[in-house]
């Protein structure tokens, strides 16, 4: 009797330590540490508290080829909404929190990972604020990097070759520049139809859509999602794959309702319309990253077009998107590249 | 009357006590302490750079509303991003109410400043210049602002731009003056824009001076309501130098100012002159566009009270279309002022409405050439008619913009 009361006792004592602080989520300002939110009961594992459940995107944005994980958490008693092709209107209170890391080499992962940064999107009151926090050295702690950090990092890719990034933390406002979305801020990634797929969770290997239906962290989802294709999974079609790439990686700016609206240009997976994919669409204030192409797509023609040579470029003043990328996307670029040699 | 004093006080005190001013030097960490001072501001506070030069390796950003953000002068304070690694643009503005005033943007990679959906975004004494002349790997955009409301643009100089020097586009209510725009592609451009009075500026030694331009496919268009007077569009006779694929690419060296399928544009008391192509061209949209709600061809267009001087005498028929044709139409007798005349099927055949007519009066004795449609498309016809005296006409007065 007495050793169950004890259990008890130092179950409650560490839920309570392992307890998302609610309040500090809210709070206009932000802690100079990620630990004081107690999204992770271990940092440096990234072992998450409880009622933080981790995520994956089906298709996700390329960032320098880092690593991410992803978790949501959501107050108890309160629930997101569904809504047709736009991400789950998360309730006041929820957090989305995603870890940016590098393995040490890519052929083996239990040789560990370097910790880049966290980003936080926070759902206060009054929206979504976005902010991030860039793990120390000794990758115990995370601290707030309004400004934005640059950390210079190597590792070992699959084939064995030592890749060098210089990896930019972003600024508050460059959060902005991306999650802007008819001038309110917005998360781009936990969309119905982004998440619509099976994730092996530590108790059991459902679908994620079905789990937050389980833990009740949503109540309904449409039977029609427009589900997006992993464009990396080569057994999907060529369209299908880079529509895919193109919606996740442009298409949250490139929007009718997005910060590059005023291009014209709209890369979202559910544009239809020729011209405003690029089709023979003629840039509108590129400047000199049009690199002297008339057009965005020449169908057949992936060396006129100018998408693929921004893609390609690494020059600031060319290059897109327009942060969060230093390097190119080879795997990325190859399947463009085949994509406008199809249309 | 105490009372009044006391009050007085307390104004004065809350009104201190609610806004900051924060001073900051170059140093070897000016990214940062910049990039942090601006996300730390707060409605009414101000952000001050001393004299001197502060270097950039990423782009800088504001998104504070009704903050003001300045140097020490136009020449004494200098942002350069001559190293910038990363960043579209030099400095990126995307709130309300901001006044950036009396610093400089050198060599940014992409744009200099830009402003996106601003309301109330005001540009003063700034320069935006790439240093080593006119080249094809400068940045765009001196001056940026699109999708923006109540734009002033005041005292400024823009020089070197691969694009256009100062650049409104998609934006409404706005006003560029005092300012001056040398050796870019285009000197100033306002854009799928409506209500923009452009006043007192020199253009000269661009491409092309003054570009009122609207093109299709985008969320604003149907540009209307521009005023361009008081400016000197002057000797833009450096080569276009702009990347191809650009509108800009096809502005022919030497042009003084262009309207492009806009609306109710009035260009008045300008000096207009030593532009080798020609000093003024009235055009139409010249690509196809699928675009249904787009107007492709400039309509109620008024040009009175300008002093033309010597223009046409270096027509540059190498980039685009227009010089080539007009050398070719005009054998060699370039106009002043030269419409293209194309209108659309319905008004080839009823007329133009009063109201939508070109109208021209007081230019001096400057020259002129346009191109009757009917007797372009029949054979044994010269199209080319130059009688000025035709357009003279009642001049009514567009009403000056007025910001918020």
């Amino acid at each position: 009797m007495k050793k169950t009361l004890l259990a008890c006792l130092i179950l409650s004592f560490i839920d309570f330590i392992y307890a998302v602080n609610d309040d500090l989520i809210l709070e206009d300002k932000f802690p100079k540490k990620l630990s004081s939110f107690s999204f992770f009961q271990d940092n440096s594992a990234q072992f998450p508290s409880d009622g933080v459940l981790p995520y994956e995107l089906i298709s996700a944005l390329f960032s320098d080829y880092s690593y991410k994980q992803r978790w949501v958490y959501i107050p108890k008693g309160v629930q997101a909404s569904f809504r047709q092709d736009e991400v789950f209107d998360f309730p006041v209170g929820s957090a989305l929190i995603k870890t940016f890391y590098y393995p040490i080499d890519e052929r083996d992962l239990n040789l560990g990972q370097r910790l880049m940064e966290t980003r936080l999107l926070l759902r206060k009151e009054n929206g979504w604020e976005a902010v991030s926090y860039a793990w120390n050295d000794t990758q115990d702690e995370a601290f707030i990097k309004k400004a934005g950090k640059t950390i210079l990092n190597e590792w070992i890719d699959f084939n064995g070759d030592t890749r060098s990034v210089r990896y930019r933390v972003p600024n508050k406002n460059q959060c902005k520049e991306c999650h802007a979305n008819n001038d309110a801020m917005s998360p781009i990634g936990p969309k119905a139809r982004n998440l619509n797929k099976v994730f092996q969770y530590s108790d059991e290997s459902i679908n994620q859509l079905t789990k937050w239906m389980k833990l009740d962290f949503i109540s309904t989802v449409s039977e029609e999602l427009n589900t997006p294709v992993d464009w990396n999974e080569k057994n999907h079609l060529l369209d299908e794959r880079a529509r895919s790439y193109l919606d996740i990686n442009c298409g949250h700016c490139h929007s009718s309702s997005g910060a590059a609206n005023s291009t014209g240009l709209y890369l979202n997976l559910t544009e239809t319309r020729e011209k405003h994919i690029g089709i023979y669409k003629k840039p509108v204030a590129t400047g000199r990253a049009s690199g002297n192409l008339k057009y965005s797509i020449v169908p057949g023609k992936p060396e006129e077009s100018i998408l693929l040579q921004r893609m390609i470029s690494t020059d600031p003043g060319i290059m897109m998107p327009e942060s969060g990328r230093s390097l190119s996307h080879t795997e990325a670029i190859e399947l463009i590249e085949k994509w406008i040699l199809s249309l | 009357m105490q009372n009044l004093l006391l009050i007085t006080l307390l104004v004065i005190s809350s009104l201190s006590l609610s806004s900051k001013q924060v001073v900051l030097g170059p140093s070897s960490d000016s990214q940062e302490e910049i990039q942090e001072a601006l996300i730390d501001l707060e409605p009414g506070d101000v952000l001050t750079l001393k004299s001197g030069e502060y270097f950039f390796e990423d782009g800088i950003s504001l998104d504070v509303d009704d903050v003001i953000f300045e140097g020490s002068g136009i020449n004494e304070t200098i942002l350069n991003f001559g190293g910038q690694v990363s960043g579209a643009q030099g400095l990126l503005v995307t709130s309300n109410g901001v006044t950036i005033r009396d610093f400089a943007v050198l060599d940014a990679k992409g744009d200099a400043i830009k402003v996106i959906g601003a309301d109330g975004i005001n540009m003063v004494r700034l320069r935006t210049e790439w240093q080593g002349g006119p080249k094809e790997t400068n940045g765009a955009y001196g001056f940026y602002p699109v999708e923006s409301k109540n734009v002033l643009i005041d005292g400024c100089v823009a020089i070197g731009a691969s694009d256009a020097g100062i650049y409104v586009g998609q934006s409404q209510h706005i006003i560029v003056k005092n300012s001056i725009a040398q050796y870019n592609v285009a000197g100033i451009e306002i854009e799928n824009s409506f209500y923009a009075d452009v006043f007192d500026n020199i253009a000269s030694h661009n491409t092309g001076g003054i570009l009122i331009f609207d093109l299709p496919d985008l969320p604003q268009q149907g540009g209307h309501h521009v005023r361009v007077f008081r400016n000197k569009a002057i000797n833009n006779d450096t080569d276009n130098f702009a990347p191809e694929g650009n509108i800009v690419g096809e502005v022919p060296r030497g042009t003084g100012i262009i309207i492009q399928a806009n609306s109710e544009v009035e260009v008045f008391d300008n000096d207009i002159y030593g532009n080798g192509t020609v000093n003024l061209s009235i055009v139409t949209y010249g690509y196809e566009t699928e675009d249904e709600n787009y107007n492709p061809h400039p309509k109620s267009i008024q040009i009175h009270g300008n002093r033309f001087g010597e223009g046409g005498f270096d027509p540059d028929v190498e980039t685009g279309e227009l010089a080539s044709i007009l050398f070719a139409l005009s054998e060699g007798d370039m106009p002043d002022i030269f419409w293209d005349g194309i209108l659309p099927t319905s008004q080839l055949i009823l007329g133009q409405p009063d109201n939508e007519k070109l109208v021209m009066s007081n230019n001096g004795d400057a020259t002129f050439l346009t191109l009757n449609p009917i007797k372009y498309m029949l054979p044994f016809f010269d199209p080319v008619e130059r009688d000025i005296a035709e357009y003279d006409g009642e001049i009514r007065p567009l009403p000056p913009v007025v910001l918020n």
